[in-house]
């Protein structure tokens, strides 16, 4: 039968609990239990960046921690950037560039690239490609969302 | 106000503006809800079982097992299918759930619908079918001489040509002037592709919620809301209007949300239990839950006078269609009607073949049969430029086809086809310089997992053209409905069942309503079957053009209502019809009207790239391209589409293939099927070039495929430049490139 434990942990900025199903991934947990369908299920495998959230300040995929994990600690997800209703520099700069198609993989990048800006605020080109190549995109081709990393990092 | 009075000049939102998308801020906060997203109280959720074997005898299926086990609802097989057991976008050849066959690894078989997803998934594997395996049909050129797949369907019918053989979808040939004719030269090649997926990232996904009447609300990311209807209510044993899709988020399309995945499934669990039903596929379950782009396999003989005239063109193409029909008579047309590529040729023979295989279904691909054909045509260009000792460029532009010559089918080109400004803009761009070594291994072929400093690198540059149709063609009925509703205080909303797949039609739409009706307070209305008719698909670069026609023909009786009435509410719904359309000769191939295509865009690449020949890896490193876009609607939207579209294409050309073995996946995860990163995407340098299609609103011609098209051909062309290889086969491979 499928085991039954409790976790709480804190999600953009509010402690929040929830039951645990089985081996669920911090992901699901986020999606299914507290509701945030923000992070993306593109692959569950690690590979396209579309989970993407903060844990602790530390930019991981959410598919790839077991929700267990995250029991005690910190998590930022897409829903946790805008503030008062106004949208996060790295949010109004992907809207402005023209950075989102279908949008799916556009939270997982929205993220990514706040860590990014964060750790290094004025990257090269070669810095933003390399800092990106965890996130898949398959309408963009990119180069709209590089110059959205760009236009975030001028306005900063 | 009428339709003719000067309508005021708005700060943003008309044709012809850079405008960011409406509907990226819900998409940058994570509020926006895509299909994978939805949930309602007391869902359930739905599973599939899927077959094992690429081609069995279904001797029994058991679910007696299944229905004992912890919080199970239901488990259903073909039995259980109320209504028609089979359905198809053009051939009703597939079933809902496998009856006594299975013809591909995947298929499905029978549903499961539990509590949690997870007691599903265990019922799955409680369920017990006996099959009796029979040998695959798995090689598409064998596949005409053996055991037919399908035997009951019709070997001719739909205009197409009789054709007894085995396994033939369609069999197409397009006979033109004297394909006999002699030339100075002669230049020949077999070119292969595999098989690419649409790799979007928003899995399948649906919600069904039983009306509590018998009928039944579906909410699934789909690409045509209409003809899923009138594909799930024939198998529901239900009527239309009992059937009512509605658009969710759609996480991208690219052609494979053309075909049914879980509509029909999710509906059958939701009426089963009369409960809501959600079903999820995940990444593997994905790539078999949707038909994938045609492999082909094609053989070319140009010939061309002396001084580089084309004056004959043969081209066999082989296209695998894979377990059932999907698109397959339509990517066969499109291989035949573009095969040549845009040139001028007099005489041509092209015999297109699609064929049944127990191989993954293929069908609708961004720029179908015209990006296979365009691999080959180009190859052979650049062939025959070589032996004559011509530029490449020069060449294109001596052969390049333009209004007033025709293409094989006889049809005469009468709207826009700038093919030498495409060609001049493209060739012009210049290229960049060769970057010194040493340098930032992120630089090199293969990028840091490249292990030289680039003594192997070789640079090489190349050029390809292509083309496609723009709509539906060969006298299909092709229409887009819109409703506009006015208010009394000037604010407006507009009605559509057009699928925003991510490319950018919500805004077109808007950007249509606000220039006609002079206002800003322009909003639109979820798209869905139930409040307005058929949008058509959103598939052959065609939902620009025929939204912006509906959208703008009912803002315009809309407003000349409202100037009748004098004023008050007005509520209209308008249909828009592109000019029609005749099928080819079933047996010549020749148009039996004026036209079989509605109109024609073309694009022209120029590419740059650096093959490390010593590692077997490439590098692009730059993009210049030209495209054929009417009239651009929105600019930042438009360039989205040319650098997505290329990416594609790179995809094509560098790493993207479906391997299967005995008809099975090897590679369902983004682990093993490589899509291109932002590491692998050069800088796109984009000319657009603007002649209005007469018969387009506004001029507009679709813009999503033509980059698709030509973007292999360049690739792989630069790369042939870098290596000398003939470079035959797309995805090109390592051992392709070591030299």
């Amino acid at each position: 039968m499928l085991a039954h434990v409790r976790i709480d942990l804190t999600v953009n900025g509010e402690r929040r609990e929830g039951v645990l199903r089985g081996g669920e991934s911090l992901l699901t947990f986020l999606r299914d239990t507290l509701e945030l369908p923000g992070s993306k299920n593109a692959c569950e495998q690690g590979e396209c960046g579309s989970c993407s959230v903060l844990l602790d300040g530390t930019l991981v995929c959410s598919c790839l921690v077991l929700a267990a994990q995250a029991e005690g600690h910190d998590v930022v997800t897409v829903e946790g950037l805008a503030r008062d209703g106004a949208l996060h520099p790295v949010q109004q700069a992907f809207v402005d560039a023209g950075a989102v198609q279908c949008g799916f993989c556009t939270p997982g990048l929205v993220v990514a690239v706040v860590d990014l800006l964060e750790r290094m605020p004025h990257p090269s080109d070669d810095q933003i490609r390399e800092a990106l190549s965890g996130n898949l995109c398959r309408c963009t081709g990119y180069a709209k969302i590089f110059d959205a990393v760009r236009l975030a990092a001028g306005r900063a | 106000m009428s339709a003719t009075t000067e309508r005021p000049r708005l700060a943003v939102g008309r044709i012809g503006e850079r405008l960011p998308r409406e509907d990226a801020v819900p998409k940058v906060t994570g509020e926006f809800s895509y299909a994978s997203d939805l949930s309602t109280p007391g869902m359930l959720w739905g599973d599939t079982l899927r077959s094992p074997h690429a081609h069995a005898r279904v001797v029994s299926i058991d679910v007696t097992a299944a229905l004992g086990l912890p919080g199970i609802h239901g488990a259903l097989t073909h039995e259980d299918v109320p209504g028609k057991k089979l359905y198809g976008l053009e051939f009703a050849d597939q079933p809902v759930l496998a009856i006594d066959r299975v013809r591909y690894v995947g298929e499905p078989v029978a549903l499961v619908v539990a509590e949690h997803p997870e007691q599903a998934r265990r019922a799955l594997e409680a369920i017990v079918v006996e099959y009796e395996p029979l040998e695959p049909v798995v090689d598409m050129e064998r596949a005409l001489e053996q055991e037919p797949l399908h035997p009951d369907r019709p070997t001719m019918g739909h205009g197409y040509r009789d054709d007894r053989r085995p396994n033939v979808v369609r069999h197409l040939v397009i006979r033109h002037g004297d394909p006999d004719i002699a030339g100075d030269v002669v230049v020949t090649g077999t070119y292969e592709l595999g098989i690419q997926d649409q790799a979007f990232l928003g899995p399948e996904s649906g919600l069904a919620i039983p009306d509590g009447e018998g009928g039944v609300d579906i909410h699934v990311a789909t690409q045509w809301l209409h003809v899923d209807r009138d594909q799930v209510a024939p198998c529901l044993d239900l009527r239309p209007e009992q059937v009512r899709l509605h658009l969710s988020g759609v996480g991208g399309s690219f052609g494979g949300r053309e075909d049914l995945s879980m509509q029909i499934h999710s509906a059958l669990l939701a009426l089963h239990t009369g409960r809501p039903v959600k079903m999820v596929y995940d990444r593997a379950e994905s790539f078999t839950g949707h038909v994938h782009r045609h492999p082909a396999r094609i053989r070319c003989e140009h010939r061309a006078t002396r001084d580089g005239r084309l004056t004959s063109v043969r081209m066999q193409i082989l296209l695998d269609g894979g377990a059932y029909a999907s698109s397959s008579t339509a990517v066969a047309s499109n291989a035949a009607s573009f095969g040549l590529g845009p040139y001028r040729v007099d005489n041509a023979l092209i015999e297109t073949t699609a064929v049944y295989t127990n191989n993954p279904p293929c069908g609708a691909m961004r720029g179908f049969g015209a990006v296979q054909t365009c691999f080959a045509a180009e190859a052979q260009m650049d062939q025959l430029a070589a032996e004559l000792g011509l530029d490449p460029v020069e060449l294109r532009l001596l052969n390049a086809l333009e209004p007033g010559d025709s293409l094989p089918t006889g049809q005469v080109i009468e709207g826009s086809l700038p093919t030498r400004e495409v060609i001049r803009r493209a060739a012009a761009l210049p290229v960049p310089d060769q970057e010194t070594l040493p340098r930032d291994p992120l630089r090199l072929p293969g990028g840091t997992g490249n292990t030289t400093t680039g003594e192997g690198i070789r640079r090489g540059v190349g050029f390809a053209l292509g083309f496609k149709n723009i709509c539906y063609s060969e006298g299909f009925d092709d229409f887009c409905a819109a409703r506009v509703v006015l208010h009394a205080d000037g604010s407006a909303v507009v009605h559509s069942a057009a699928a925003e797949v991510g490319q950018g039609v919500v805004g077109v739409m808007l950007q249509v309503a606000r220039t006609e009706l002079g206002t800003d307070e322009v909003t639109l209305a979820p798209h869905t079957t139930a409040t307005v008719g058929s949008a058509g698909s959103t598939s052959a670069s065609r939902m620009t053009w025929m939204a912006a026609g509906a959208v703008r023909d009912a803002c315009r009786a809309a407003l000349e209502e409202r100037e009748r009435r004098g004023g008050g509410e007005v509520d209209v719904e308008r249909v828009h019809r592109h000019p029609r359309t005749t099928p080819l000769d079933p047996e010549t191939g020749q148009i039996t009207g004026e036209r079989a295509h509605v109109a024609l865009a073309v694009a022209a690449m120029r590419v740059v790239v650096e093959v490390d020949v010593e590692l077997g890896l490439t590098r692009v490193v730059w993009v210049g391209t030209a495209q054929d876009v009417g009239k651009a609607v929105n600019p930042l939207a438009l360039e989205g589409q040319i650098e997505g579209g290329t990416a594609q294409g790179l995809g094509l050309a560098l790493m993207e293939e479906i391997v299967t073995r005995n008809g099975a996946i090897q590679n369902a995860s983004f682990t093993d099927y490589l899509i291109p990163t932002a590491l692998d995407m050069p800088p796109v340098e984009i000319e657009l070039v603007e002649v209005p299609e007469p018969d387009a609103p506004y001029g507009v011609k679709g813009v999503g495929e033509p980059p698709t098209v030509v973007s292999t051909a360049a690739i792989v062309s630069a790369m042939r430049a870098a290596t000398g290889r003939p470079l035959t086969r797309a995805p090109v491979r390592p051992d392709d490139i070591c030299l």
